[in-house]
């Protein structure tokens, strides 16, 4: 007797075979459409970051998991995971950063063109998780600036999924005029990064 | 005829006399302590000594009692005679005021990485070694974080709560 069948029996109802992203607000009209250019930008930008990963232990594995086909960072535009700092848009830290690696990750953020994005994921990049010792820095946030923390230890795939989108949003909602403020500079220059 | 504690023991005695002391055997390791100026000398006579032959360094580190007035720091070698398959533990005292200890890297050459190490985090200052400098702390810090007086916690931890772990 054939056994029964438990598992992916009932077809999923599939909206679209491939979900666009919406267009911004604008204007539209017969063979035109106005809209501001940051908002183009914004879009083409969220759409293909090319993430950094510095991955230095377990949150690593789960970065694997999550390039890897079931979790798939891929279908944010993100397929193309780069391993030099000048071609990338955002910094992936994952793991325990040690002191003596501090440097080494404000080197490479140092070596990233702007814009650029940074991602702690685990508890280890964002506050020292339970290494509370004298060998290891308690939060990247004590080098270089964060934009989104994903807590775990270590994080789900779909938690950096969340924390993915939540970049995603970040670099599609940037004013282009962003980095060129005051505000920003300050933020800079509190890091000791001209 | 097999090397045992006994005959270590006696070996070393005849040798050094009441310069070796506090004699033990935990574990079944045969553990004694010397004064630290004669470090070498005992280590050099283990390493020649036809019979004795402890030729391989095992390790070194250090332990700090805090307790101990005036041989605050121990320093431990752990020597291995790959022939008879025999350890033993090997302990000299020093103040942690003046903590000069003779380096063992002319006898061993493993002791270079290991005085390192152990300068690293208990500060024992090896006479004549080589290149005594940090080896896996980062080269800023400026204190040795393996001794008791200082905090096990990191203090630039923002995100702990006393009341949590039932501290005031």
């Amino acid at each position: 007797m054939a056994r029964p069948v438990q598992y992916n029996i009932t077809n999923k109802h599939v909206e679209a075979p491939i979900a666009l992203a919406s267009a911004p607000e604008g204007l539209t009209g017969e063979g035109f459409f106005a809209t501001k250019l940051s908002d183009v930008v914004g879009l083409a930008r969220k759409n293909s970051i090319w993430p950094l990963p510095f991955a230095t232990s377990c949150c690593g594995i789960e970065f694997m998991a999550l390039m890897a086909s079931h979790y798939d960072l891929a279908r944010f535009g993100s397929e193309r995971v780069s391993f030099s700092p000048r071609q990338c848009d955002l910094l992936m830290v994952m793991g325990t950063i040690a002191k003596k690696m501090a440097p080494i990750v404000k080197q490479v953020y140092l070596q990233m063109a702007e814009p650029r994005w940074v991602l702690a994921m685990g508890a280890c990049a964002s506050s020292g998780g339970i290494f509370d010792s004298y060998a290891v820095l308690q939060g990247i946030d004590q080098i270089i600036p964060v934009d989104v923390y994903v807590p775990g230890c270590p994080p789900r795939p779909e938690a950096v999924l969340d924390g993915f989108i939540k970049v995603q949003d970040l670099v599609g909602k940037e004013n282009l005029r962003r980095r060129n403020s005051e505000r920003y500079k300050e933020l800079m220059n509190s890091y000791g990064i001209q | 005829m097999a090397l045992t504690n006994g005959t270590i023991r006696q070996q070393l005695t005849e040798k050094f006399g009441e310069e070796i002391y506090d004699w033990s055997e935990p574990y079944g390791m045969l553990t004694f302590t010397s004064h630290k100026d004669l470090n070498l000398k005992v280590l050099q006579h283990l390493f020649d000594d036809p019979t004795l032959q402890f030729r391989f360094l095992t390790d070194i580190c250090a332990v700090h009692y805090p307790e101990k007035k005036g041989a605050e720091l121990a320093v431990v070698y752990h020597l291995h005679n790959l022939v008879e398959n025999i350890r033993i533990r090997f302990k000299v005292f020093t103040d942690v005021n003046k903590p000069d200890v003779f380096s063992a890297t002319a006898l061993y050459a493993s002791a270079n990485w290991m005085e390192r190490e152990t300068y690293d985090f208990y500060g024992v200052n090896f006479v004549g070694h080589p290149n005594l400098v940090r080896i896996l702390n980062a080269d800023e810090m400026d204190y040795f974080p393996m001794r008791k007086e200082y905090p096990l916690e990191e203090q630039t931890r923002v995100d702990k709560d006393d009341e949590m772990f039932g501290r005031d």
